[in-house]
């Protein structure tokens, strides 16, 4: 699971109303280099909850990225420092093995081989 | 510019949708297409022309297009050779001589549909267009310009096609043409992680194009499976993300080499951006996310073959019991029970996705089930008020059952308002769906109009009988 993923997922069980972002708790964190897209990192910036992603890599062990959020002027900008770091904890730092804890209830999802399991259970929904 | 566009006698629905996508995604600005077809041809020809703004569009639809054969432009047509020779020699020399020049090489092809024809007859044919001032040097491995002379006899009913009801002759310079290659490397033959209803190669390749899948993308499929739609998405350029309900699938298939991730690494693809287990009935999407994809294509579990399920036993879902507690000391290993997940829900949850999901101007590619009918009666499709239907095509899979693949844009930003004018439309739905189920039908989908007034489709109607000769790749 990469962080682009933890950004969009909270903790869906009936009643829960904080359910992100959820901590992740790390077993087995790996990279994998992937190709640079510009235009596509600029189009999830806009999405991304930058507060959570901050936090999400550096339980990842990244600590590279700012504490607030950058304007769009550093996005647009030619240089590309910015963009690469983004890109890099979006989409290459990979949460192989361990669990997103949700904040309310501390219900655990678990991540196995890289796949969120997201599922309730039946007393859950 | 008109273009003669000559398409593939497959999947005819199918065939002017996808290029009607795919000019949109080069940057046609003319829209909805206009189309012509050549005297006297029947809608299902192989042979239509269509207005694009440059030759470029054109070529890079070919190009891209699983169904388009080649993209022509026209230098003349008759019924005969003569009127084929006046008709080229009208052609402005303006728009042949910069193709005809001496220090350029040229081949000139012979097709020709309903019969065959002997090498010396195409020689025959190819020596009568000595009007043409080919100044050029003959290279039949790599020409710098294509030109083919097409022809088509009066023929009876035959080769699958409607009756020819007049020979009609065209010649035209080729402008670009479809790499059909795609298709034997990509077949599911070759593909080591199969499921029982994984996509095959061709249509997911339409379904991609339906999507405008490209570079820098996003395209999401909540019914991802062993992959197959999202892998001609990467294969397209886009980014891709798949969620499925059934672990084994989506997350171990069958070992570390044989996996969804594999079906990806074995064409050199990049890796899903996110694969999750998931049931679409009850996302765990954060509040405030939405516009985040650019394309939703998927094929829904409906019918018996791999029937949907969502969260909570069946019992519960019906309300009869309270729910079951998991123990305390169970929860880690617990395997949640399932409920059937009907088709009208599935549907639902699909269209509700997609509005939030979408960005604007974002499609909603995915098939949906009908019953072919033969008194003709009209079917109507799901609806939501943040979408535009503008493709349907259908694929017949027996005399009885077809599926339709729907292609809907995003035209209506998502909001609480809309989604109560949605909640309206659905309820309708499910009420014709429901009727109609207890009428006797199963499993399928013929409902009666909504109210029109909230409604974006100019209801599309379903209703033309397919000729005979239509099949399941036709
Ligand atoms: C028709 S198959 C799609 C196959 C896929 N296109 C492929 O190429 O392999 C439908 C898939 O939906 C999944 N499914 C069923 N109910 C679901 C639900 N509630 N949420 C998410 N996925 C579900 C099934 O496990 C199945 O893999």
């Amino acid at each position: 699971m990469r962080l682009i993923t933890h950004n969009m997922l909270s903790c869906n069980i009936k009643g829960v109303t904080n359910g992100f972002p959820l901590k992740i708790e790390a077993e087995k964190v790996i990279e994998k280099e992937v190709d640079f897209n510009p235009d596509f990192l600029k189009h999830m910036f806009a999405k991304i909850e930058w507060k959570a992603l901050v936090e999400a890599a550096r339980a990842m062990g990244y600590g590279e990225l700012p504490e607030d959020s950058p304007d769009v002027a550093v996005i647009e900008s030619a240089d590309e420092t910015f963009l690469k770091k983004l890109h890099h904890a979006l989409l290459e730092i990979h949460l192989e093995e361990g669990a997103l804890v949700c904040p309310e209830t501390g219900r655990k999802f678990p991540v196995n081989k890289g796949i969120p399991n997201m599922l309730l259970h039946e007393d859950e929904v | 510019m008109w273009f003669l566009c000559v398409f593939y006698h497959r999947l005819l629905d199918f065939r002017k949708p996808e290029v009607e996508a795919l000019a949109e995604l080069f940057g046609e600005e003319d829209s909805p297409l206009q189309w012509r077809l050549p005297e006297h041809h029947h809608n299902d020809t192989p042979f239509h022309f269509v207005q694009l703004s440059s030759e470029e569009i054109a070529q890079n639809i070919a190009k891209r297009s699983i169904l388009v054969k080649g993209m022509y432009e026209l230098w003349g047509e008759g019924t005969c050779y003569e009127e084929l020779k006046d008709s080229i020699e009208r052609f402005p020399d303006s728009r042949k001589l910069p193709f005809l020049t001496s220090d350029s090489t040229f081949k000139i092809s012979v097709e020709t549909f309903g019969k065959a024809l002997t090498f010396d007859e195409q020689r025959e044919r190819i020596h009568s267009l000595t009007y043409i001032p080919f100044e050029g040097k003959v290279n039949l491995k790599k020409p710098d310009h294509n030109f083919f002379l097409m022809e088509m006899d009066e023929s009876e009913e035959s080769n699958g096609l409607p009756p020819i009801v007049q020979r009609r002759i065209f010649f035209g310079r080729e402008v670009g043409f479809a790499d059909r290659k795609l298709l034997p490397t990509f077949q599911l033959k070759s593909r080591t992680y199969l499921g029982p209803t994984a996509m095959d190669a061709e249509m997911a390749f339409l379904m991609a194009n339906q999507a405008k899948a490209a570079s820098g993308k996003l395209v999401y499929d909540p019914f991802v499976g062993t992959g197959s739609i999202l892998v001609s998405a990467a294969r397209f350029g886009a980014m891709t993300m798949g969620a499925d309900i059934d672990i084994r699938v989506v997350r171990d298939g069958r070992g570390p080499d044989c996996n969804v991730w594999s079906n990806f690494k074995q064409y050199g693809l990049p890796s899903p951006v996110a694969l999750l287990r998931m049931d679409n009935n009850v996302p765990p999407w954060r509040s405030g996310l939405k516009e985040i994809f650019d394309a939703i294509i998927c094929d829904p579990p409906y019918g018996v073959r791999a029937g949907g399920r969502k969260s909570g036993g069946r019992k519960i879902l019906r309300g009869t019991v309270d729910p079951y507690t998991v123990p305390e000391d169970k929860r880690t290993g617990h395997i949640p029970s399932t409920g059937a997940y009907s088709l009208v829900e599935c549907v639902h949850d699909l269209l509700h996705l997609a509005a939030r999901m979408l960005v604007m101007k974002g499609r909603l590619v995915f098939f949906f089930p009908v019953l072919r009918d033969e008194s003709g009666s009209e079917v109507k499709f799901p609806e939501h008020p943040c979408f535009k239907l503008v493709a349907v095509s259908e694929q017949i899979l027996s005399s009885r059952y077809s599926r339709v693949l729907l292609t809907m844009v995003k035209v209506e930003p998502y909001s609480e308002k809309i989604e109560e004018a949605a909640r309206l439309m659905h309820l309708e739905f499910r009420e014709n769906h429901l009727k109609w189920l207890e009428e006797g039908n199963i499993h399928s989908s013929v409902f009666k109009p909504t109210d029109s007034s909230q409604i974006h489709t100019e209801a599309k109607t379903f209703k033309d009988p397919k000729p005979k000769y239509r099949g399941k790749y036709v």
